[in-house]
């Protein structure tokens, strides 16, 4: 910083400042972001200028991608606006879908249930009271002929978030394209397929890592060759966040997790410029506005320097992180729930100044139950807003150069480096995990966080302070309890039309193929599905031969 | 030494969001109670068989999926059978307020909804407490 | 006593009952422990310590498995400390063993060490003493163990095991606390992990060391890995046979009297330490006396022997 404004400082300091104080002192002592990193009163050229601008910060479009990953962002194209969409039956999710591409959505969002998204069919005991409830069921491929009848695969791109069955669903939209006669190398879309942040944050995990990081990379190699436009994995930092995790954490776990599946692809012999360019991201948008910019920018700088530096990728599409970003689910209050529509509001212009491709946002009636059609409409009007109306996207990152915001950028990122550098020495992602350090580091953040919600040292609207007398809004959406008994009946269906011999075949040469770790399974897979095995019975399959992965759990 | 209350926090269905289980269990820990946490998805059968091996006196349910009308009535149903009808079952998670009254005559205790501050969890522990040993 | 036949006929809520009588030092609790008295000495009872994170519960799941494939009935006591500021407790051992919850020749139980130092709780060991009379034939006993203090869990146990993993700094670290003297088996879990081999290795060592100075013979050294599964086959052998070993060679019965002793020990001091206090009010009259001592008034020995004897004059008449 020039020596004028070094000594205008002090001088601002001893006398403008000085009287203001005295007779108004600030409303606390210290000022911190919504993931409790400490804020100065002003920031000047000083922090903005430290290191080279354009080895830092530079152009869009261009390493390290600190201003986003295209020249023009949304002055070419707007991002994708995908809600998050599934319950109940593929019948009535795919009205959803439809209703949401009527509505000028671009693209789909898969919600599935927990039976389908650990591997159990409808009519498992252990599905009970869960089937169809935060998504739709899928129990073989005839529920998923279902849910695209009528949507043709060839013009939307699908979302879907699966990740341990990631494989057998991504199995059962190649053949039902094929069914529409759209071949493999025109449908595009991502399956979440991530893993590590199941055992990190989300729960839905089957399989132990050994053979769940094998899936993967079965999975990447397939898709390298056969379905070019999939997106064969979306790494995600949302349910870190979810889980209570600060921003920085968010950022640093997540690309932890990306170096482990880059490694593990590499070891097995995968060229990195042949799958990179295919990993996407997904984070989560907060309510502090500033801090969620800063952490969006600071990643892509981090994921560009880890591609070209730590892997040496040569493609400068391996060295982009594009990302997904869905509004916080957390942040949503049951307490007077329009002021959720505020939240979000708040959340998707972080999001769209942070550069992210593609947004969900959530519904205000979201911490009380499934949205409604309305409030799912109020929900994508918010971005439509922010597209058409309020401007931010006419210019590329439009923050850029906000002295606060650049020192904030480099806080986050220099912050992230610790973590990944300490998840590294401790042997990688799996490591980690598997010693309880990130669970604990997370929980630890999420525990901070409620007691001061707690104490009133951090306010949430409605919740903490301002809060009235209400009465729960009437019209929530509802799952049918006897979905369940219509799933299982739908099943049995399938099982009783199916010709069994050739299901049984097929499920017996993907468990002979599964024995040898050498084995591409995306095959052997598709065939299981091709003849109608059901999910539960390919997962059960694996299961036998990969064993079950057991919650490592430090408190 | 004296007797302590002993509470079990469990969460039945298939969700994996755990940061409120969590959260209840450190909580209640801190207040002094010693807690019991079985984990992510547990079945109405082992979080019951849990609650009578570890003698508890309340067990506390959570779940986010919306199962909950089919898995907290359940426990509670074979706490019964289990003649264990006396130990306190309570839970959270996103419960519509249309759900309540179901689960309240479905003998679930308590439900702690979003948002609910960690001193009415205790408050309601201190008071349903001295209600049994009156 | 009612509760006394459910607990022989092996009925779980009596017997959960009846470890919360012992834990919370209920006044019911000496008739119970000696009405259960002539029911114990069957069941096997196996001691698993190490640091936090050594996967002691994963391994305690992996052989209450191979107990109930050989038809046994096991029960677990996990002991985890409680805090020392509020009195609670997290207890998250069971999660590991949760599989086993319905099985009904299965019992867990988390216990709070309650301020009791040693590494178990004051319950424990009567709460083995529960297990054994309805019926276990083999109780697991897990605490943590990281420094010399928490070594209660030998006088309990038949058998010890100490699980140590490689890569957490604190084999040395163990070794200079001295809780290497306690193992009967010693455990090198998460054996595919770099450092495996160095960690047995540097176990060998000191145990060597130890044999040139007492004696002793070798405990054994097993790797583990119940991440696979590898080496619990291995370990589960090895612990049974040791048991008939010491059956057979009369080694348990002389561990068995040592920890009779200890526990004869104990309850005397404390029944003494009870008696003074109700014979002499030794809480109401302390500030009394302490205020004398302090103003020079009187000598701490002579007062006390003076006291005491005039104490023993008063009982013998």
């Amino acid at each position: 910083m020039p020596e004028s404004i070094k000594n205008r400082k002090k001088e601002w300091e001893r006398t403008t400042l000085k009287k203001v104080l005295e007779r108004f002192p600030e409303q606390r002592e210290i000022f911190t972001t919504g993931s409790d990193k400490e804020v100065d009163r002003i920031y000047l050229p000083e922090e903005e200028l430290k290191g080279d601008y354009l080895e830092k910060i530079g152009f869009p479009g261009e390493y390290p991608y600190t201003r986003g990953v295209q020249p023009t962002m949304y002055r070419g194209r707007l991002w994708t606006m995908r809600q998050y969409a599934g319950f109940g039956t593929a019948e009535e999710s795919n009205s959803r879908y439809k209703y949401l591409l009527n509505q000028g959505q671009t693209g789909l969002s898969i919600a599935f249930d927990l039976p389908t998204q650990i591997g159990y069919d409808s009519d498992d005991p252990v599905s009970a009271g869960e089937v169809g409830k935060v998504g739709v069921a899928i129990d073989s491929l005839k529920d998923m002929e279902i849910l695209f009848d009528g949507i043709p695969l060839d013009k939307v791109s699908t979302s879907m978030t699966i990740n341990a069955p990631a494989a057998v669903l991504l199995a059962m939209y190649i053949v039902v394209a094929e069914k529409q006669g759209v071949s493999r190398d025109k449908i595009r879309g991502t399956i979440q397929n991530d893993i590590l942040k199941e055992y990190i944050a989300r729960g839905t995990y089957i399989f132990p890592p050994a053979p769940s990081m094998r899936l993967i990379n079965n999975i990447f190699e397939f898709c390298s060759t056969e379905v070019p436009k999939w997106n064969t994995i979306s790494i995600s930092g949302y349910h870190i966040r979810e889980a209570g995790s600060t921003a920085v954490q968010e950022i640093a776990f997540t690309i932890a997790d990306g170096i482990e599946y880059v490694r593990n692809a590499i070891g097995v012999g995968l060229d990195v410029d042949h799958f990179a360019g295919r990993l996407s991201f997904f984070f989560n948008a907060h309510n502090d506005l500033l801090e969620e910019v800063a952490k969006y920018r600071a990643a892509r700088r981090i994921w560009a320097k880890v591609m070209k530096e730590n892997f040496s990728a040569k493609k400068e599409k391996s060295m982009m992180m594009r990302f997904h970003t869905q509004t916080a689910g957390s942040s949503l209050t049951a307490q007077q729930p329009d002021n959720n529509v505020i939240r979000v509001t708040i959340q998707t212009l972080a999001a769209v100044l942070g550069g992210t491709q593609s947004l969900h946002t959530n519904s205000k009636d979201e911490a009380l139950a499934l949205p409604t059609e309305d409030s799912v409409r109020v929900a994508l009007r918010t971005q439509q807003i922010v597209a058409h109306e309020s401007g931010v996207t006419n210019t590329v990152d439009p923050l850029a150069g906000s002295y606060y915001l650049e020192q904030l950028t480099d806080d986050i990122e220099k912050e992230a480096w610790d973590y990944i550098n300490r998840i590294e020495k401790m042997g990688g992602m799996v490591q980690a995990i598997e010693a309880g350090y990130v669970q604990k580091e997370i929980q630890d953040s999420a525990y901070r966080y409620q007691k001061a919600v707690e104490s009133g040292d951090r306010v949430v609207v409605g919740v903490n302070k301002f809060t009235v007398e209400e009465k729960e809004p009437a019209g929530l959406l509802k799952v049918d309890p006897a979905l369940g008994k219509i799933q299982a009946k739908k099943l049995q269906d399938v099982r009783n039309t199916r010709d069994n011999r050739k299901t049984s075949d097929t499920l017996q040469a993907l468990g002979e193929a599964a024995k040898d770790t050498k084995t591409n399974l995306m095959p052997f897979i598709m065939e299981a599905v091709r003849s109608y095995a059901t999910l539960g019975e390919i997962s059960n399959v694996l299961r036998k031969e990969f064993g079950e992965y057991r919650e490592s759990i430090v408190l | 030494m004296s007797e302590k209350i002993r509470i079990e926090i469990a969460k039945p269905g298939l969700d994996g969001h755990d940061r409120g289980a969590k959260y209840i269990a450190r909580a209640l820990k801190d207040a002094g109670y010693e807690v019991i946490y079985t984990g992510i998805r547990q079945t109405p059968e082992s979080i019951v068989a849990t609650a009578i091996q570890e003698d508890v006196d309340f067990v506390g349910l959570s779940l986010l999926s919306g199962a909950h009308n089919e898995l907290f009535p359940r426990v509670v149903e074979l706490l019964k059978e289990q003649d264990a009808g006396d130990i306190i079952v309570f839970g959270g998670g996103v419960i519509p307020e249309e759900d309540l009254d179901f689960l309240k005559t479905h003998g679930i205790q308590a439900i702690f909804r979003p948002g609910t501050p960690i001193s009415d969890v205790i408050a309601f522990i201190e008071s349903t407490r001295k209600g049994h040993a009156a | 006593m009612e509760l006394v036949t459910d607990i022989l006929a092996g009925k779980t809520r009596a017997v959960a009952r009846a470890v919360s009588i012992v834990e919370n030092n209920s006044h019911d609790k000496e008739a119970l422990i000696d009405a259960l008295h002539d029911y114990t000495g069957h069941a096997a009872v196996w001691g698993i310590t190490g640091p936090p994170g050594a996967g002691k519960s994963t391994l305690a799941d992996c052989l209450i498995q191979k107990e109930r494939d050989a038809g046994k009935k096991v029960a677990v006591i996990a002991v985890d400390p409680s805090s020392p500021f509020t009195g609670g407790a997290l207890l998250g051992d069971r999660l590991r063993m949760q599989t086993h919850a319905v099985d009904p020749g299965v019992f867990i139980r988390s216990m709070a060490s309650r301020g009791h130092l040693g590494g178990i709780s004051a319950g424990t060991l009567d709460a083995v003493k529960i297990f054994d009379a309805a019926g276990f034939d083999t109780i697991i006993v897990e605490t943590i163990g990281v420094g010399q203090t928490e070594i209660e869990i030998i006088e309990l146990s038949d058998i010890v095991m100490l699980v140590l993993v490689p890569g957490m700094g604190d084999e040395i670290q163990a070794m200079k606390a001295g809780i290497m003297e306690i193992g009967d088996v010693y455990v090198v879990n998460k054996s595919d992990k770099d450092g495996a081999q160095r960690l047995k290795a540097e176990i060998e060592y000191v145990l060597m060391l130890k044999e040139q100075t007492n004696g002793d013979p070798s405990p054994g050294i097993l790797m583990t890995s119940s991440r696979d599964n590898t080496g619990i086959d291995e370990l589960h052998i090895h612990l049974t046979q040791l048991y008939h070993e010491r059956t057979r060679n009369g080694m348990l019965s002389v561990r068995r009297k040592k920890r009779i002793k200890k526990e004869m020990d104990d309850i005397f001091n404390r029944k003494v330490q009870d008696l003074i206090e109700k014979e002499l009010s030794l809480s109401a009259n302390s500030s009394t006396w302490i205020e004398k001592v302090y103003r020079k008034e009187i000598k701490l020995y002579s007062f006390i022997n003076n006291t005491l004897a005039e104490f023993e004059r008063s009982n013998k008449k």
